[in-house]
């Protein structure tokens, strides 16, 4: 088989051509190695790992050969550089982790390592996944492999998660993860045309992964099809002892769940997400998933979350504050990056920290910083947390009514590398239909529904009940069925 | 009891509140796996997790928190079945974190008291703010070369239990009874080891002065003081520092301090002193925890019998006074040793010998009870040969010490040595008359009236035995004699 | 809500970030205008309201008191920036 074909395989077909022996393990590495090589100019990978798939390749084959294939057998994936890695240095795209190696996996990559998967290398992504527009790595931005009609600048790819998504459209890797915090799985799958499930929080371990916002942080696949987020997430997702927000819940067949019956089923659009300015392709993009899902038998119910116009200021305060906190242990003593030049303790430490955080880390911890400080903790941190009470409640009693909710991922598709820099809220601003579910800890999926008149890709996001990524994934599929939405473009055009 | 600080400017009282650090005597740390001990190799009782390694996330051990509900129940404390864990959040190399998970808000146990029991005889009731659970930091070497700090996580992550105290207390000797006192009830639970040298436990001391039922004045932090005596010490020197200084017209700053036993004065820590914002919120790591009342209910019947209970036992059963019931209460060895001892036997009797001679003999030879030399069940059996008249107090003295030698029991040092009374009353009169015939002077003088003079009698005819004549014999043998 | 610079630096001093002083006047614009926008939710009835601060509904789960780490004391310093002897070493703290 060609190189191209098989790295344009979905995991569920390459998972099945292994079986039939049509290709070997050894041949689907190969292939997705030259891919990442060739894409580099994407910047989508930090640290390439042929070595390692191909070992891994290796033992694929043998399994597969002995009739011992495992559910991701011989699979390759780029995994967020946010996700520890034993022995594979883990950057989260800050200098302050300059020649990290950690001696430990996480328990989601090792999931994946248990199940036959395959490591081709660790994705590019924001520093500490804060950014929606993986701008703001130390390692440079990811472009994403779309471009507009007649304009070749390059374009962002959405973030935090912007490497595992543009790695997936551009089939450099079957598939990948992420981390969502407050969007940074659906957010760039959507700019990157490809699916991005954040499941409920507590289904995956955060054990390993890089701290961002505890309260928030879940690791979820990025993949080209909704079968394939199916497939990944099952082997991603556990209970994990060794963390104790780990919910202990056994994990469905959620493969299985794509045929699930949709028929009789309601589906809510929150009125309230029909923000101000909505780009009018956007909307009409939401009223076609509407219909779509109509015609897969399901009721659209218009319903009220009248405090998610608040998620986005609430969000701005919790995940700094917590990140405040996280980050304070990247002070140049036991790991990681510590600033030249003698002097006392103090200087070390603020010479450490003003270096080898970028920017827009920085910002957010001194948000963080203050939000928390005597005196105003009150007044924003526990005001945060309570309108956070609140927005729950809306999700809450929505479910009561629908089964689903329906909305855009984005209010607007992939924007060019250097846009929107000036000003850190206008960034914000693209995480405003993602950051809801967030805070309630529900499950999203962003779907690839169509494109914008420059022919860039656009996402429709599902949430769920909490548990309830199985209806999710079933009306996800109807919607990517009906949606005919084609991504290889990506690949070939980037 | 209280003790008044007199200054230039007439009586001050001092007004103190005790923080104690006790390290509860778990296998592992709060958080993770690694091994809770004292000493060993830098950086090996260290887990990924202690190490705030990126991604590592904590667990709680349930044995602390079952060993802080105990000490909350012992301490006659509100038990609070939801509490939450937060971040303490400061920089500093032995906090891997940047931040302490403690509690702050909400802690798992609310308001107790500690019962004191003074010396002479009367009762002191401090009350207990609350107790809480967090991890205890690395230590920090400052010693170990010119120019570095060394920093070893071993301690880092060991559960400590938090013991605030209110402000109850008003001398040294009363801090020093609280911390007597909540040490014994921490080993008696098995809680905590209460050993302050190797740090385990350890207190901080907070200490105001004020006029006599004044209004309160600012205190002082003094930190990490680490045995009783430096407790007093440090008060006494602070708070003579606070009067002096508002007695010179200065004003007493709410600062952290250090006792330096050596100078013998506090001294402002400078380290932490810059501007105290430590950002507290609820650890996004951990779930609020929630016990269930039954559970509770169930550690509570599991509790041992603890000194207060022990002490009014003693008390009644025995019919020890108030202090003889404290002291032989306030470790659980000893009250366990005395009760054999007394098993059947004269309860004040039993506590003359183990808190006279018993104690006697391990201080100046500087064991602890466990390894007496004399254990209970002789000491009892020499008890009982007082009281069949086989020895006297005096004799009986002779053979402990050679029991505490030898090793052996009462019976056999007595019929090896000799030592048994002489009770047959022929023998004694033989004496007595030999005696009498000898001092016709003293029999004058006593026959005149001079009762003192029977002493003179009674040294005599002991000398003459050996000092093994029954005293009581004697006496009534003489008196006999010599009235007729 | 609108920060000068002295809260600015003394926000960074409590993070421990070095902030070069020509850069606060940038700072404090830029968190002024993140905090005032954060202010939309002053409009927000919140009386009675508990905070939340997880998302995961249930019970603390406890671990057993058996020491199963630990003794790893190369991979705790192996990628230490500084160590010696099997200690971290840091510029030395003055108490
Ligand atoms: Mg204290
Ligand atoms: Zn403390």
């Amino acid at each position: 088989m060609a190189a191209a074909a098989l790295t344009g395989l979905t995991i569920a077909e390459a998972r099945d051509g292994l079986l039939a022996k049509d290709f070997s393990a050894r041949e689907l590495a190969e292939a997705h190695i030259g891919a990442m090589e060739a894409g580099r100019g994407l910047n989508a990978f930090l640290t390439e790992t042929p070595e390692r798939a191909l070992a891994g390749a290796q033992e694929a084959d043998r399994r597969i050969a002995a009739g011992e294939a495992r559910g991701l057998e011989g699979v390759p994936l780029g995994i967020k550089d946010l996700f520890c890695t034993e022995g594979v240095a883990t950057t989260a795209a800050s200098r302050i982790l300059q020649g990290f190696t950690p001696p430990y996996e996480s328990t989601v990559t090792r999931n994946l390592w248990d199940a036959g998967a395959v490591m081709l290398g660790k994705t590019n992504l924001d520093e500490f996944a804060m950014g929606s527009s993986n701008t703001t790595s130390h390692f440079g931005p990811v472009e994403n492999p779309w471009r507009r009609k007649g304009d070749n600048r390059p374009l962002v790819p959405g973030g935090s998660s912007g490497g595992s998504a543009a790695a997936v459209a551009a089939h450099l890797c079957a598939g990948a993860t992420g981390t969502d915090t407050g969007g940074s799985i659906r957010q760039p799958a959507a700019f990157c045309g490809v699916v991005g499930l954040k499941p409920t929080y507590g289904r995956c371990s955060r054990y390993g992964i890089v701290a961002f916002a505890s309260s928030l942080d879940q690791a979820g696949p990025i993949t080209k099809t909704v079968r394939d987020a199916a497939i990944l997430l099952r082997h991603m997702a556990g209970f994990d002892a060794r963390d104790s927000t780990s919910v202990e819940r056994e994990v469905p067949d959620f493969e299985a769940a794509l045929s699930r019956p949709l028929k009789g089923l309601r589906v809510g659009i929150p009125k309230e997400y029909r923000v101000d300015g909505m780009d009018p392709e956007i909307d009409a993009l939401w009223q076609k998933g509407i219909g779509w899902l109509e015609e897969a038998g399901l009721e659209a119910v218009e319903i009220g979350l009248p405090h998610t116009q608040y998620a986005l200021p609430v969000y701005y305060i919790l995940a700094p504050a917590e990140a405040s906190s996280n980050l304070a242990r990247y002070d140049g003593v036991r790991y990681g990056h510590r600033a030249e030049g003698g002097g006392d303790l103090l200087e070390m430490y603020e010479a450490t920290r003003g270096e080898g955080f970028g920017a827009e880390v920085r910002r957010r911890i001194m948000i963080g910083t203050y939000v928390l400080s005597a005196g105003y903790y009150d007044a924003y941190y526990l005001k945060a947390q309570k309108v956070r009470t609140l927005i729950a409640r809306d999700f809450a009693a929505a479910f009561e009514a629908v089964d689903v909710i329906l909305t855009p991922t984005a209010p607007g598709a992939a924007f060019a590398i250097g846009e929107k820099e000036d000003d850190p809220i206008s960034m914000y601003l693209n995480d405003v239909f993602t950051v809801p579910a967030s805070l309630a800890g529900l499950p999203g999926i962003s779907v690839p529904a169509g494109t914008d008149g420059d022919g860039l890709p656009l996402g429709l996001q599902l949430m769920a009940p909490s548990f309830d990524e199985e209806t999710m994934i079933a009306a996800a599929a109807a919607i990517e069925a009906r949606a005919g939405f084609d991504g290889a473009a990506a690949a070939g055009g980037a | 009891m209280t003790a008044l600080i007199q200054g230039a400017t007439g009586d001050w009282e001092m007004v103190i509140g005790l923080e104690v650090h006790a390290q509860v005597t778990s296998a592992a740390k709060l958080f993770s796996g690694a091994a809770n001990a004292f000493g060993g190799e830098p950086n090996t009782r260290v887990s990924l997790v202690d190490a705030a390694m990126p991604g590592m996330l904590p667990v709680i051990n349930g044995y602390c928190i079952e060993q802080a509900v105990r000490t909350g129940l012992a301490l006659k404390a509100k038990i609070n079945l939801t509490s939450v864990f937060d971040r303490k959040n400061y920089f500093y190399p032995d906090l891997p974190q940047g931040y302490q998970i403690s509690q702050f808000t909400q802690p798992i146990v609310g308001t107790g008291e500690v019962v004191l029991d003074m010396e002479d005889g009367t009762e002191r009731r401090v009350g207990i703010t609350r107790l809480h659970l967090e991890q205890d930091a690395g230590k920090s070497l400052h010693d170990q070369a010119p120019k570095l700090t060394y920093v070893d996580l071993n301690r880092s992550g060991v559960a400590l239990m938090e013991i605030v105290s209110e402000p109850d207390i008003r001398s040294p000797e009363e801090a020093a009874a609280y911390l007597t006192k909540l040490r014994s009830i921490l080993r008696y639970l098995g809680t905590c080891d209460g050993n302050m040298e190797e740090g385990s436990m350890r207190a901080d001391v907070n200490v105001s002065v004020r006029r006599p039922g004044g209004a309160l004045g600012t205190r002082c932090e003094i930190k990490n003081v680490n045995s009783i005596r430096f407790v007093q010490q440090a008060i006494v020197v602070e708070a003579a520092r606070q009067v002096a200084l508002i007695e010179d017209g200065g004003k007493v700053v709410q600062e952290t301090r250090l006792f330096d036993p050596e100078a013998g004065v506090t001294r402002v820590m400078r380290s932490k002193e810059e501007s105290h914002d430590y950002r507290y919120f609820p650890d996004p790591d951990l779930l609020p925890l929630e016990l269930d009342a039954d559970w509770v209910a169930s550690i509570k019947a599991g509790l041992p019998e603890l000194p207060d209970e022990k002490r009014a036992r003693f008390m009644d059963g025995y019919g020890l006074s108030p202090y003889d019931a404290s002291v032989l209460v306030a470790e659980r060895e000893t009250a366990e040793f005395f009760e054999t001892v007394a098993q059947g036997r004269d309860g004040k009797v039993a506590a003359n010998w183990v808190m006279g001679e018993l104690f006697g003999l391990l201080n100046r030879q500087g064991r602890a009870m466990a390894d007496s030399p004399v254990g209970p069940v002789e000491l009892g059996g020499l008890i009982d040969l007082i009281a069949d008249g086989t020895l006297s107090n005096r004799l009986a003295k002779e053979v402990f010490e050679e029991m505490a030698a030898s090793g052996k029991p009462a019976a056999a040092v007595v019929e090896e040595k000799g030592l048994r009374q002489i009770t047959d009353s022929g023998a004694i009169e033989a004496e007595v008359d030999k005696v009498i015939a000898a001092g016709p002077d003293q029999v004058a003088q006593f026959k005149a009236g001079n009762e003192k003079v029977l002493g003179w009698f009674v040294g005599r005819v002991m000398q003459a035995t050996g000092g093994k004549a029954n005293p009581a014999a004697v006496n009534e043998i003489l008196r006999k004699k010599l009235s007729e | 809500m609108s920060l000068d610079k002295a809260t600015v630096a003394r926000i960074a001093a409590l993070a421990r970030i070095r902030v070069a002083e020509d850069e606060l006047d940038g700072l404090a614009r830029e968190l002024s205008n993140i905090l005032g926008w954060i202010e939309q939710l002053d409009a927000v009835d919140t009386s009675g309201v508990p905070p939340m601060s997880r998302a995961a509904d249930q019970k603390l789960r406890w671990r057993e008191d058996v020491v199963d780490d630990g003794g790893i004391g190369e991979k705790i310093l192996a990628n230490a920036p500084a160590a010696k002897d099997g200690f971290f070493t840091v510029p030395k703290v003055i108490e």
